[in-house]
């Protein structure tokens, strides 16, 4: 059992907000609503004590951009109960996170080494700020046809050919579960001067469970935008920023403060808050539960023929260093469906909708949160959809990531001057937007890349197959925007 | 002091009995279970604060969910109960010769214990020596079975608490996978009285009639289930349970009925006009 030098039993935010509630204070403040009796029918459907309990800052509630009272002592047990020497609340996911890393690390021109397969966030970032990415590229597994991690020897490579790279940005885990061996890279990096960032959007519980792959801040390294409504327990849109020794916690914070809200919500805030006393006091046991779920759907679903829930055993200590055993990823190619269509007909047929479905995969996000009878509806729909749907494999994209061709940084593609050019007759331009199917949000085209036949056969098969693709200003994606 | 037990038809709606005893209460893992003793209904087994049987009006309900199948398809051999912990579905089963094999896949351990102690009455037949009890979730053993079954009974809870995923496709989709060419499946359906109950009951029908070809609905009176008026699903993929009845075969069997007889056999798939007004809504019925 872990020891944490701050009680972890206490929870400041809420006891503020507490306070705040029995003190009846008369509200001359935002929000508008008063407490929910300007908007009735606001309050009849998120529920009274809902709407009561949100309010603006003030002193005895602390204020987010500012943080000197009881936000700060809440971040303070966060930093304590994550391992880390300082963390901060952040109201606009681990997006805001990931763009709060980068920005800190990177001012625009200057180098950042990351995988392509990282989420739409960091790149956004670099479009803001003006880094330029230098892309490692993942490893892949074709018979899934999905991306792995980065090896720590190309890492290396990455660095010895671009010395002058601030930082290296790592995901752990990417979205299906997979890891690098990030202590190595973090040795590696240290080595050569520059700063590692964890984009932990898919790896809070890596901080409180037993078994799994190690954690950003166990490894020693600087910053990890950490999704803790993703599988933490707390509101969607909530997540913390984690930062280690020697990374200058008050900067980072001018640089959070440079696109974060002032009005931060205090219900995503006592959200953390209570999702980080929780997970401090009962982590340990929710994420037991979370691997016994998913083990067990595994074993059901890899018995049901067709599927194959992929597991620890494609760990190769290289590209699959580690694999996050609460993920349930699951390839259903074998059986003649695309990820997509399963995921399609468990909604529509099933009422059962999982997290995302891409080509060749689907991925269902398992917590300590579920019930047994529900991994038995999941096991069972899939078995019923591979007996009335199953069909040959023959004719299935076989792929799932193309390595990118870099010619302009993202920012300078798209700000250049550009033109709409029926998608069609795209190939060989540079993308001056981004293409991504959403979920996962990992960009099939970034801009500043250059657009190929096989890029657009990708994404003419993800659009026939129901993919939501997303990204362009063609809602459509009937047309891209290119650089002129 | 007067003790009366409650439930809540409707959010409006409530129905209540005078209780002599409360002889049995527990937490299980899965459900709140209690045995209570009424004046007028004798011993009730209550789960998570709803009725699901008292010893005064059980046999219809047990009746109907056995007998009518039963008397559609004599050569019924093996047989699978789904829930049914207190045993009720089995008895009535026992009763018949034909019936070679029956498994009772109940989710509740504790349910068939109590039973076992406090309603001897449902439970008497467990010990029957072609009665093999599992303990497992439903829908997980219907998957593992593939063209097995004769016929399938559905004895659940309602569709919300630990006998939801009893009400959904996958289920429905499992256990016609489960039968064999003449298998029968019979469900608890829920009623179309009250909206909450409706509903449920127009997905469990469309769902059933989206796998077989014949998919009827058939009713009986319950005094103490929700506006007394409840349904059943017969669904087949060979036997129209009317057109198919054996009156003749079921009378050689000489069995004691309280409810169940041949005229309520074909009578019980008359519907009143309220019931197929919502089976209309569900788009399965022209």
């Amino acid at each position: 059992m872990r020891t944490y030098r701050f009680d972890q039993n206490s929870s400041p935010l809420l006891d503020a907000m507490n306070e705040y509630q029995t003190n009846r204070v008369v509200k001359f403040d935002v929000p508008g609503h008063k407490g929910g009796r300007g908007n009735k029918a606001l309050s009849d459907f998120l529920g009274e004590s809902c709407l009561k309990n949100d309010v603006n800052s003030m002193k005895p509630l602390d204020n987010l951009c500012h943080p000197v009272s009881v936000i700060r002592e809440a971040q303070e047990l966060a930093a304590d109960a994550f391992g880390a020497e300082n963390a901060f609340f952040i109201v606009n996911g681990a997006t805001g996170a990931v763009q709060a890393m980068v920005m800190s690390v990177c001012k625009s021109g200057e180098k950042i080494i990351l995988p392509r397969n990282v989420h739409r966030s960091a790149i956004n970032a670099l479009v803001v700020c003006g880094a330029v990415p230098v892309y490692v590229n993942p490893g892949i597994n074709k018979e899934l046809g999905i991306p792995l991690g980065m090896t720590a020897g190309e890492v290396e490579q990455a660095i010895l050919e671009n010395p002058d790279a601030k930082a290296v940005l790592v995901n752990n885990p990417t979205y299906y579960g997979i890891c690098s061996d990030l202590r190595r890279i973090v040795e590696i990096a240290h080595k050569h001067g520059l700063m590692v960032l964890c984009d932990e959007a898919h790896g809070t519980h890596f901080y409180f469970g037993d078994g799994l792959p190690e954690n950003g801040m166990a490894v020693g390294a600087d910053m990890a935008a950490v999704s803790v409504h993703k599988t933490g327990g707390s509101l969607t849109q909530s997540a913390m920023l984690l930062m280690g020794k020697g990374v200058n916690a008050d900067y980072v914070r001018q640089v959070i403060n440079l696109t974060q809200t002032t009005s931060a919500s205090y219900l995503l805030m006592v959200s953390l808050d209570l999702a980080r006393q929780n997970l401090a006091l009962h982590g340990r046991e929710f994420y037991a539960k979370t691997v016994e779920f998913a083990e067990y759907a595994r074993k059901e679903i890899n018995a049901l023929g067709g599927y194959y829930a992929f597991g620890e055993e494609l760990c190769n200590g290289r590209d699959f260093f580690a694999f996050d055993k609460t993920k349930l990823s699951v390839h259903t190619r074998a059986m003649g469906l695309a990820g997509i269509e399963v995921y399609d007909l468990l909604r529509d047929e099933y009422d059962i909708q999982i997290e995302f479905g891409d080509i060749g995969n689907i991925l269902a996000i398992i917590t300590g949160g579920d019930r047994a009878l529900e991994i038995e509806r999941l096991v069972s729909a899939l078995s019923e959809i591979k007996r009335l749907y199953g069909r040959s494999p023959v004719g299935l994209y076989d792929h799932e990531y193309i390595n990118p061709n870099v010619v302009l940084p993202p920012q300078t593609a798209f700000y250049a001057e550009n033109v709409p050019l029926p998608i069609a007759e795209t190939a060989g331009r540079i993308a001056a937007e981004f293409v991504m199917c959403y979920p996962p949000g990992i960009p099939i085209l970034a801009p500043g890349e250059r657009i190929t036949k096989d890029i657009l056969d990708y994404i003419a098969y993800a659009k026939e197959k129901g993919c939501s693709l997303t990204g362009c200003r063609d809602m459509n994606v009937e047309s891209l925007m290119v650089v002129k | 002091m007067e003790l009366w037990f409650t439930e809540n038809h409707t959010d409006s709606v409530r129905f209540s009995i005078k209780i002599k005893r409360h002889l049995f209460s527990e937490q299980s893992e899965f459900q709140k279970i209690d045995v209570l003793e009424s004046e007028e209904f004798g011993r009730m087994l209550v789960l998570d604060g709803y009725l699901m049987l008292t010893e005064k009006d059980e046999y219809i309900y047990h009746e109907m969910i056995t007998h009518v199948p039963l008397s559609v398809n004599p050569d019924i051999k093996k047989v699978l109960v789904i829930g049914g912990g207190d045993g009720g579905a089995v008895r009535e089963l026992c009763r018949f010769k034909n019936i070679e094999h029956i498994d009772m896949v109940e989710i509740d351990r504790r349910v068939v214990e109590v039973c076992r102690e406090y309603l001897q009455k449902t439970a008497c037949s467990l010990d029957d020596p072609r009665v093999h009890l599992y303990y497992e979730d439903g829908l997980k053993f219907v998957r593992g079975a593939e063209n097995e079954y004769d016929l399938i009974i559905v004895d659940s809870t309602d569709p919300f608490g630990p006998g939801e995923g009893l009400f959904t496709k996958e289920f429905y989709g499992n256990c016609y996978k489960a039968l064999n060419e003449c298998g029968i499946l019979v469900n608890q359906h829920e009623s179309t009285f009250y909206n909450e109950y409706a509903k449920a009951m127009k997905r469990a029908h469309s769902r059933i009639k989206s796998f077989f070809p014949i998919a009827l609905v058939y009713q009986a009176h319950i005094p103490t289930y929700p506006s007394g008026h409840w349904l059943f699903g017969f669904a087949s993929k060979k036997f129209h349970p009317v057109n198919d009845q054996n009156a003749e075969w079921w009378l050689a069997q000489g069995l004691k009925t309280g409810y169940y007889n041949r005229f309520v056999h074909s009578g019980c798939f008359a519907l009143p006009q309220n019931v197929r007004d919502v089976l209309r809504e569900t788009g399965a019925e022209k």
